[in-house]
């Protein structure tokens, strides 16, 4: 009877390890082994000897830090990183402004067809990135667009969209319009978590809806616009898609217009892993610690606000 | 007697049929590791549209005989299926056969990935122009890979409209030029055509036709001449063209392109073979209204073309019947009937020269249905194609052009310019890599 006990009481210590093991082995496999194969690939580099043809003229060596001196050295790699984040200045404070303020409107006690226009708000999510900006594409091409057609009947001046300053804001047209409804719902869905009474005590007190509005609503959303600025953040540090669906419809666009169009060049375009592979480490080590900046930094001021 | 005689005379007959039997098994087996056929199963990584009917014919017929099986597995194009293969052939999993533009052939043998497969095709070479085959040997002994088809460059434009604007069919560049201004006077909503920064291989083409060579070798190393004086001369004339507005400057291949020619608001293109296919989707509406006439040449005397486009088929180093699959790639490009199913089914334009004036060539293309000859000058044309020399990193000379030559072209400024960025670029990538280069 003992043995049985003791044997019970070892099992049940081990069971939290045999619950963890699937989990284990399947971040190890997808996850860490390709993070740290990558890490390898980035410190490694090919050498050519000669002609460079036949079998044995090609080896793989050790590069110590070369791939990513490179890449900290590349101007291209840092101008990819200046566009975006010139991208990300007109994306972000819009996107996130437009949907506090649909989601503000929505909450008000007036509005009407709620639902269908919460749907309406958010189906451009529902479009794949690729699908909206060839969608958007199509609409900024002056030979094919309506718009343009519009413009022309009117005799209004025809700027071109897909050069120079209005580029940006063509790309961001296209991030604001599929993401302003996700962003939209988040914030809403809290908007809707705050109880009633809040509501009725500012009432009560005399409050205007566009008091309770920037007094109560803003502030208690606060935690999920962190959020879905953190999101916007890494999705604009991460931009591909829109600049590369559009590259082939204008001059303007450049293989390496972003810091990841740039990786996806050098790796699939000109065959080097190697130097990709450093630049994707580099990239990924910047969002980590801007993203973790910024929620360290958000945390600290709710802190101090909770204490206040 | 007669009766054992009779049955001595059988078994040592069938003595006989088993001994050569075996004897003949012995020689296939001895040799199916190298090169001889025998039951394969092969795969066939290929972006040509139809190929799988095509593959099927030589698997009811003469792959039937060999038991040699091939299995189709369609591919995205070019530059993708390049890295793909260079991914599968680093994990020892290529396929057995690969179908590859000429350009990147230097590529993928650098990385050790294509057979040489001389011993099985050197026949093949006859059937060839000299021009084509000599890029499946990059100058060597060697044999890379079989020519499937080929781009030669030619002149497109709208007949009735240069009728309508008095234009004369440019025969040389400079005449060419004239024809793009006195349209933009005559029209100035119209262009002759688009000087178009998006697919390098135009612009190879363009200079492979002025003469350049862009990569050549000699003892250990590559000379690499990306900014020699021909291609300077191709990238001035574009250049100034572009500059001083004759010519429009947007990329090809986007729906305004397709509007600019369906419309006539372009009125030529400089294109290779396959523009009918391409033309047919692009501007279904000018069917019927559109001429080829030979490439205008820098020097009246000339007569030279360049290519814009092409592929192979070629054998890779993974392959374990690399005897078996060459044979079939010799099949693919040279025997008449498969030539006939790929003219049919895929709509190629053969390397194999019988094969550019028979079956599924005699008649012109449907778009071109107005041109009776159409084949008859492309196969002439084909002729006067120039030799070209690529090197082992066309891709970066190539993603290069796009955006140097983009942004030149978008800011009308010097070509002379983003050609040294080409040549620069793909210098210091070949120094990077290790290859031995002479400047």
């Amino acid at each position: 009877m003992k043995s049985t006990a003791r044997r019970q009481s070892y099992g049940a210590k081990r069971a939290p390890y045999a619950f963890l093991i699937p989990a284990t082995i399947l971040f190890a496999l997808f996850f860490a082994l390709p993070i740290g194969y990558a890490l390898w690939l980035s410190f490694r580099k090919v050498k050519v000897s000669g002609l460079g043809l036949g079998s044995g003229a090609r080896k793989e060596v050790w590069a110590g830090l070369e791939n990513y001196t490179d890449a900290l050295t590349d101007s291209e790699l840092l101008h990819g990183t200046l566009r975006v984040l010139g991208y990300g200045c007109i994306v972000v404070p819009v996107m996130l402004g437009l949907a506090l303020l649909f989601a503000l409107m929505l909450d008000s006690e007036k509005v009407r067809l709620a639902p269908f226009t919460r749907l309406a708000i958010f189906l451009p999510y529902a479009i794949p990135g690729v699908v909206a900006a060839l969608l958007w594409g199509f609409l900024y091409l002056p030979d094919v667009s309506p718009f343009y057609f519009v413009l022309d009947r009117l005799g209004l001046p025809q700027p071109d969209l897909l050069d120079g300053g209005p580029l940006y804001l063509a790309l961001s047209n296209i991030a604001v319009w599929g993401g302003t409804g996700f962003n939209m719902i988040v914030i809403y869905t809290s908007l809707r978590a705050i109880p009633a009474e809040v509501y009725e005590a500012a009432k009560l007190d005399g409050a205007t809806p566009t008091q309770i509005a920037l007094r109560i609503k803003i502030p208690m959303v606060a935690p999920s616009l962190v959020l879905t600025f953190f999101f916007s953040v890494i999705a604009t540090l991460q931009m591909f898609n829109e600049p590369t669906t559009l590259k082939p419809l204008t001059n303007s666009v450049s293989t390496t217009w972003s810091p990841l169009m740039k990786v996806y060049r050098d790796a699939f375009g000109e065959g080097d892993l190697h130097s990709a592979a450093a630049q994707a480490v580099i990239i990924a080590v910047a969002t980590l610690l801007l993203s973790f900046g910024f929620l360290r930094a958000a945390n600290r001021r709710q802190k101090q606000e909770a204490a206040r | 007697m007669p009766y054992a005689k009779r049955h001595r005379l059988v078994r040592s007959a069938v003595a006989l049929v088993l001994g050569t039997t075996a004897l003949a098994a012995c020689g296939s087996e001895s040799a199916d590791s190298e090169t001889e056929a025998g039951p394969a199963s092969l795969t066939y990584w290929t972006w040509t549209p139809g190929m799988d009917k095509v593959v099927d014919l030589w698997n009811k017929g003469p792959g039937k005989k060999d038991r040699i099986t091939i299995t189709v597995k369609k591919q995205a194009s070019g530059d993708t299926l390049v890295t793909k293969i260079l991914t599968a052939h680093k994990a020892g999993k290529a396929p057995d056969l690969v179908q590859a533009e000429y350009q990147a052939l230097p590529t993928l043998v650098s990385n050790d990935a294509l057979a040489d497969i001389s011993e099985n095709v050197g026949d093949a070479k006859g059937s060839f122009a000299d021009g084509v085959w000599q890029q499946t040997t990059l100058g060597t002994d060697a044999v890379y890979a079989v020519p499937q088809d080929i781009g030669p460059l030619m002149f497109y434009y709208r007949e009735d409209l240069f009728e309508e604007y008095g234009l004369k069919v440019p025969t040389t560049w400079d005449q060419f030029a004239e024809a793009a201004r006195k349209l933009k006077k005559a029209a100035p909503d119209k262009d002759l055509t688009t000087f178009s920064a998006n697919d390098s291989g135009l612009f190879a083409g363009l200079a492979q036709q002025a003469g350049a060579k862009w990569w050549t070798t000699s003892g250990d190393q590559w000379k690499v001449s990306i900014d020699d004086a021909a291609t300077q001369k191709v990238a001035k004339f574009w250049g100034g063209l572009v500059e001083e507005g004759a010519i429009d400057n947007q990329p090809m291949y986007t729906p305004a392109w397709n509007k600019a020619l369906n419309t006539g608001r372009q009125i030529a293109w400089v294109s290779a073979v396959w523009a009918p296919g391409t033309l047919t989707t692009a501007a279904p509406e000018t069917k019927g209204k559109w001429a080829m006439a030979p490439l205008p040449q820098w020097d009246a005397s000339e007569n030279r073309t360049g290519s814009w486009g092409g592929s192979s088929t070629a054998v890779t180093t993974d392959s374990k019947h690399q005897g078996a699959a060459a044979k079939f790639a010799a099949w693919l490009n040279t025997d008449s009937e498969a030539l006939n199913a790929l003219a049919k089914e895929s709509g190629i334009y053969p390397a194999a020269q019988n094969a550019q004036t028979s079956g599924a060539f005699l008649k012109p293309p449907a778009y071109f249905s107005n041109q009776a000859d159409f084949y008859t000058k492309a196969a002439d044309i084909a002729e006067t194609t120039a030799p070209s020399a690529w090197g082992p990193n066309v891709n970066v000379a190539y993603t290069t052009f796009k955006d140097a030559f983009g942004a030149a072209a978008k800011n009308k400024s010097d070509f002379g310019a983003a050609l040294k960025k080409m040549q620069d670029d793909t210098v210091a990538d070949m120094k990077k890599q290790g290859f031995g280069v002479a400047r």
